[in-house]
């Protein structure tokens, strides 16, 4: 398509077949329109360096997610009863996908190593956000959407977990539908709503499967466009984090950006070679992941009589599975079983304040001062120090030396105060001047 | 180095940080099999795990892939149909009213065996050469790998250690043990990943196309970008 004649308005053709069509649709559809509002003509800050990749890979890695997803489905069967060799015909399912269907391990691989993969770019996107400061406001709503799109995925990941009915995909569903009954007066019914049956079984599957592959993913794919809906009103944030929307020069044109197609198109074009390189030499080298992508443990097939010796979340989950164990003790007469899944949805739930937490002069870390970089350091480390932990038994001694429970227990402690005391350290900072690029 | 190229060398090397195992005791690697000598595994388990254990996943025509003829198949392996599955022929509920337990099904063993200590095939290796004789057991047969296995001691006519009678005929020396051994595991690690060679054939494929097409794409961008930074306005002397 000629840049020319699309910013004309509407389209009109040179006379060849493939114009002539073009120019039919476009006399029907905005597609110009939309084209030039939201590629040609949309307006990005110059200075995005590669954090500002991980949006639109996770996009990528969503499209990816749903078109494996709908191949899967075509084959698995949610059925929790054992076939004729006692295995469970989800799990064998799984299996025919795996060997008989053809290119199925391709598929499957795909989407397990994926949802990996979409965590991993999900929390840089977010740190991205916390680095530069890119909830602030006017991108508050932007955020907060963001963080209930977190929310979303996070429920998928765990459904699509459940479905291959191994060992610990079945204890994982114990663990967590359990957690619904820590609620006092109807936490118990609460939980057997959940799960459809008083302990996990082929009515939990069914359901599952149904929010797995209808309700969330529909859900998800709603989430996100408004996610996009509200970037476009408000525009990237950037490194520096000055406002790039209010440098414009006499006619009218933003002085520090450059349009979104051909530029970032090309750029991040690259970025998403980079990352299609790294991740399938994953799926095709390393689809078990050393046990970080399916665990050993679930090539099981799911067995209620056996209890596995540790029960542990994939790796993503691992620092708010650790938040869960840190709480212990009652507090203030809530039991120690209800802060914990307090402490472990609070710990996502508590940054939809974070635009309001913040009360710096300026937004990112470029010129904020030593209190933030520390505390965000810190903050890091807490966060990785949760999610090692979680991957560990709860009585796991860190070098053979210091319990890693009380750890769990400061990092948690530290988790929430960098937020909560956040009105206070942000404000107590040094901060340079904002300046604009040059 | 500039901050960014070390900045993307610090995330790639916190990226591949988990993947590293820490410590826990390792154990031996169980030899590779060449692809030829995987027959040889095939044929044990049909005649000495079989009777018991299935490969509920794996069909029989798959076994042309080892190199086994259709005749070799139906022949050697007493296989039915091709398309038929690698099954038990006794009835779970009679397993489970023999053994206690009905013996688990075979096909994924080896991916579900893997941990810190080693593969999965390492540990059936190890596995497989640790049957000692106990008596307190109830089988008579005890297992320093899995302690108190219900499985007994099946090849031990065949280790030199367990047989005890003196120089029997169908007693293998230790390597020779060993050796058929490592053929059975690697049997076992083919039926629970049959694709793995296809899916590494492939995967060269996929990366070399992706690293042409990385490069293709950088360079693209950096052509583009020369309108923002102002490298052509430099080297076409400031127009």
């Amino acid at each position: 398509m000629n840049l020319k004649t699309m910013r004309a308005g509407k389209y009109r053709s040179n006379g060849g077949f493939f114009g002539d069509c073009i120019e039919w649709l476009d006399a029907r559809l905005p597609l110009s329109a939309f084209w030039r509002k939201h590629f040609s003509e949309y307006l990005v800050p110059k200075n995005l360096n590669f954090w500002y990749f991980f949006g639109s890979i996770a996009l990528v890695v969503l499209l990816m997610q749903i078109v494996t997803g709908i191949f899967l489905a075509m084959s698995y069967q949610p059925d929790a009863t054992p076939n004729a060799d006692g295995i469970p015909v989800a799990f064998a399912s799984v299996e025919y996908i795996m060997r008989d269907v053809n290119w199925g391990w391709l598929i499957r691989t795909t989407h397990s190593t994926g949802a990996s993969a979409f965590f991993f770019v999900v929390y840089l996107h977010i740190f991205r956000c916390m680095l530069y400061g890119s909830y602030r406001k006017p991108r508050e709503l932007l955020w907060i959407v963001g963080v209930v799109i977190f929310y979303a995925l996070m429920a998928e990941a765990f459904t699509g977990y459940v479905l291959p009915w191994g060992q610990m995909s079945f204890w994982a569903a114990q663990v967590i539908t359990d957690l619904a009954s820590a609620f006092p007066f109807f936490g118990t019914a609460l939980a057997d709503w959940v799960r459809g049956d008083f302990s996990v079984g082929g009515a939990t599957l069914g359901r599952f499967f149904a929010l797995h592959v209808v309700a969330l993913p529909l859900a998800l794919i709603l989430l996100v466009v408004l996610h996009l809906v509200a970037l476009r009103e408000v525009g990237s944030n950037n490194p520096d984090g000055f406002e790039a929307q209010k440098r414009v020069n006499v006619e009218g044109t933003l002085l520090d950006g450059v349009s979104f197609h051909p530029y970032y198109t090309v750029k991040e074009v690259f970025a998403l070679s980079v990352f299609l390189l790294v991740f399938f030499s994953l799926v095709f080298f390393a689809p078990e992941g050393g046990g970080y992508f399916l665990e050993t443990e679930n090539f099981l097939p799911a067995d209620p009589l056996k209890t596995p010796e540790y029960i542990k979340p994939l790796w993503y989950f691992t620092p708010f599975y650790s938040m869960l164990r840190a709480m212990t003790r009652p507090l203030l007469g809530v039991d120690a079983k209800l802060l914990g899944v307090l402490a472990m949805n609070g710990a996502v739930g508590v940054l939809v304040f974070l635009p309001w937490l913040d009360r710096a002069p300026v937004r990112s870390i470029r010129h904020r001062g030593p209190v933030f970089k520390v505390m965000l350091s810190l903050f890091v480390a807490s966060f990785l120090t949760l999610g090692f932990l979680g991957a560990k038994p709860p009585e796991y001694v860190l070098w053979g030396a210091i319990p890693g429970a009380p750890i769990a227990r400061a990092a948690t402690f530290f988790y929430y105060f960098y937020f909560l005391a956040m009105p206070w350290w942000s404000k107590i900072d040094l901060c340079a001047q904002e300046t604009q690029a040059a | 180095m500039t901050p960014m190229t070390t900045r993307a060398a610090l995330l790639a090397f916190c990226l591949f940080l988990p993947f590293q195992s820490f410590g826990g005791a390792a154990l031996p690697t169980a030899p590779e099999v060449p692809r030829d000598a995987l027959q040889e595994g095939a044929e044990l388990f049909v005649n000495e795990c079989q009777t018991c254990h299935g490969l509920s996943f794996v069909r029989f025509g798959q076994l042309a892939e080892l190199g086994f003829s259709e005749k070799e198949i139906a022949e050697k392996l007493l296989a039915g149909a091709p398309g038929e599955f690698m099954r038990v022929a006794a009835k779970r509920d009679d397993q489970k009213r023999w053994f206690g337990v009905a013996p688990p099904d075979l096909s994924l063993t080896v991916r579900a065996h893997a941990s810190s200590e080693g593969s999965g095939a390492d540990w059936l290796y190890a596995y497989l050469r640790s049957f000692r004789r106990d008596d307190a057991s109830p089988t008579g047969w005890n297992n320093d790998v899995f302690t108190k296995v219900a499985m007994p001691h099946v090849l031990w006519r065949m280790q030199d250690a367990t047989n005890p009678e003196e120089g029997a005929a169908d007693a293998l020396s230790p390597e020779d043990y060993d050796r058929r051994v490592a053929t059975l595991v690697g049997f076992l690690a083919w039926a629970g990943d049959p694709h793995a060679a296809l899916r590494k054939r492939v995967g060269i494929g996929v990366v070399a196309f992706l690293l042409v097409f990385s490069a293709l794409a950088y360079a693209l961008k950096r052509e583009y970008w020369r309108d923002i930074t102002g490298d052509r306005r430099q080297e076409t002397g400031g127009r």
